[in-house]
């Protein structure tokens, strides 16, 4: 990791930081310290959520949000929005079954299409947002609106109900599912393949954040995009980039959703969009920009997860999760608001 | 010898509005030209078409005696000019080896394993920023935790580093204290021993004047004077700086007329 400095360039004027102290400066700190307090409030209050099978069910949880948590976190990271995330998922799943199912083509023709499609909206959300140079709440607070009637329009248009038809028997279904809905069985535990996607798409992110010239450069545009561009950062291509990462994962979950059901209903996604940015803020993302992990952003989506599912297990109304959802985000983002403050201090 | 960079009698406008008119500079190297002026007189204008945010629309921009319309910051530094911003030259939040290296970072391996040479860089920034004299407790630092006066420094070291042959600075000493702007100026002497031509933009002719060898003023947008240092004295650039004229006739407009007897308009009871 970054904070291990090697011993030839230690200043001996540097006094030896203390181990708190320098977890202090990570930005996952804030995350880690709610997922430990949420596992622990639920291990104590419901009592299914310690079994091998609720840890399926809750990693499952987490891996549909933190999939989408990741590259949302790094489009955060690199100062910018993207509220069509949500029903992008949708978009991409609805693309991908309309097309092998009108054209009745084998299903991975309708997958391939939809990937590119969906990068096509990425693109489309960044070359606006680099042109107009309006706000990325404006814009994709736009694209948002658009897709959502988009999805309702075409679905009920082509399909003549707001839900497509079922493409389960057709050719390549099987395979497709595979990659994006199947699960195997690790020991005790069920695990879903979309956790494997998660955890794939983390460490991917994570490399690139830190260990990269691109990583660098989501940084730099997402703290000072003026002082990036003078140094000659292309600044518009990494935020274009950063907004087909959102794509592309959106790609991967609407796949999932298309092959674990078989069928869609066009009205969803609405709403999720909120749960990514939250995860994101959680995990130690700033809302301005130029700070964030990707892993951070992964903790905060397994504290989603936990919290979903440990509710049913406790047996509450779920409605309480929503109330959870906002109290979460204002504790994290004062939290880490707090925790910037004291790392910075100079002293 | 051929000027690193030359303005003949450039120009820029925008819309209808004159930006820039007929101005001219040259930097040789181990030279430091100052371009001195007041808010609104058209230094940005200047720097930006040097720094290649901005193309001129009149007149010739030559570098190493080469006609030249530079089309981004990225040819300007292809081209060896660097230019360091008071405001924007650093990121304040990531650490002073990644600002250093921001935009040119160096890689190793190959493929999907090429990765930044993140030793190099930490050993790079340390070491480099040492032989211009700073010295730094932590290159891991946010960059934002360092004074301004460190940034500038930082930001200097970087462009020296990556080969500039003309280092523009934009007002480097303009929001630090006495001591800070002193330890400024000595790295823009440092640089310029290092035979870099240097442009320095200021409105601190006490500044310009402690490490320029040329001045160029300029005044709404036109030049109004350009002197080597040779020709002219710390007093003449003052008063040319301050406005000449001007300047007598507001010390006139400020000067004490009779005080009223009861200032405020009371009468003590």
């Amino acid at each position: 990791m970054s904070t291990t400095v090697k011993a030839s360039i230690r200043d001996e004027r540097l006094l030896h930081r203390s181990l708190v102290r320098r977890l202090m400066g990570r930005p996952e700190l804030g995350s880690v310290v709610g997922a430990v307090a949420v596992f622990l409030f639920f291990a104590l209050t419901a009592e299914p959520f310690l079994r091998a099978s609720s840890l399926s069910t809750v990693l499952y949880a987490s891996s549909t949000i933190g999939i989408m948590a990741v590259p949302v976190a790094l489009l955060m990271i690199g100062g910018e929005f993207d509220l069509s995330a949500g029903v992008m998922v949708v978009s991409s799943a609805l693309i991908s079954s309309m097309f092998s199912y009108q054209m009745t083509a084998n299903t991975w023709v309708g997958v391939g299409v939809s990937l590119l499609v969906t990068l096509a909206i990425g693109v489309f959300n960044g070359v606006l947002l680099t042109r107009t140079k309006l706000p990325s709440f404006i814009i994709t607070l736009g694209t948002f609106f658009m897709l959502t009637g988009l999805n309702l329009g075409f679905t009920k248009l082509i399909s003549g109900t707001v839900s497509t038809k079922s493409i389960a028997d057709m050719e390549g279904f099987e395979s497709a599912r595979a990659l994006f809905a199947s699960h195997l069985t690790i020991g005790e535990v069920d695990v879903q393949v979309t956790i494997i996607w998660w955890i794939v798409l983390v460490a991917v992110a994570t490399w690139i954040l830190l260990r990269t010239r691109v990583g660098n450069w989501i940084f730099a545009v997402g703290g000072n995009a003026d002082a990036a561009r003078a140094v000659g950062v292309p600044v518009t291509k990494t935020k274009i980039g950063l907004y087909m990462g959102v794509a592309f994962a959106a790609w991967v979950s609407g796949q999932h959703l298309l092959f674990s059901y078989d069928a869609i209903q066009s009205g969803d996604g609405v709403g999720n969009e909120f749960l990514y940015i939250i995860a994101a803020a959680v995990g130690g993302c700033l809302m301005t920009g130029g700070f964030g992990s990707a892993i951070g952003a992964a903790v905060g989506a397994f504290i989603f997860g936990m919290t979903s599912k440990g509710i049913v297990y406790a047996q509450w109304n779920p409605d309480w999760y929503k109330f959870f959802l906002g109290a979460m985000l204002l504790l994290a983002t004062l939290l880490n608001a707090w925790v910037r403050k004291r790392a910075e201090d100079k002293s | 010898m051929t000027a690193l960079v030359e303005l003949d009698k450039v120009s820029k406008f925008y819309g209808n509005i004159k930006a820039l008119e007929g101005v001219s500079l040259e930097v040789h190297a181990g030279e430091v030209t100052c371009v001195l002026g007041d808010n609104g007189a058209g230094k940005s204008t200047l720097i930006k078409i040097i720094a290649g945010l901005h193309q001129h629309d009149a007149g010739t921009f030559t570098i190493e005696g080469e006609d030249t319309r530079l089309a981004s910051p990225r040819e300007a530094l292809d081209r060896g000019i660097a230019t360091v911003y008071q405001d924007l030259a650093v990121v304040p939040l990531m650490p002073v080896w990644r600002n250093f290296f921001l935009g040119s970072e160096p890689t190793t391996g190959v493929g999907p394993f090429k990765r930044l040479d993140v030793a190099t860089m930490r050993e790079t920034t340390r070491s480099e920023l040492l032989r211009m004299g700073i010295d730094l407790r932590d290159v891991d630092q946010p960059i934002g935790t360092l004074s301004g006066g460190e940034r500038q420094c930082v930001a200097i070291a970087r462009a020296v580093y990556f080969g500039a042959k003309v280092l523009v600075l934009d007002e480097p000493t303009a929001a630090l204290g006495v001591k800070q702007s002193g330890v400024v100026l000595k790295y823009v002497a440092a640089a310029r021993d290092a035979g870099l031509g240097v442009v320095l933009i200021t409105h601190n002719p006490h500044h310009a004047y402690l490490v320029g060898d040329r001045f160029v003023l300029l005044k709404r947008g036109t030049m109004a004077g350009s002197h080597a240092k040779s020709e002219i004295a710390l007093e003449e650039l003052t008063r040319q700086m301050a406005g000449g004229s001007e300047l007598e006739q507001l010390s006139h407009e400020l000067a004490r007329t009779a005080t009223p007897e009861f200032p405020g308009g009371h009468r003590p009871e």
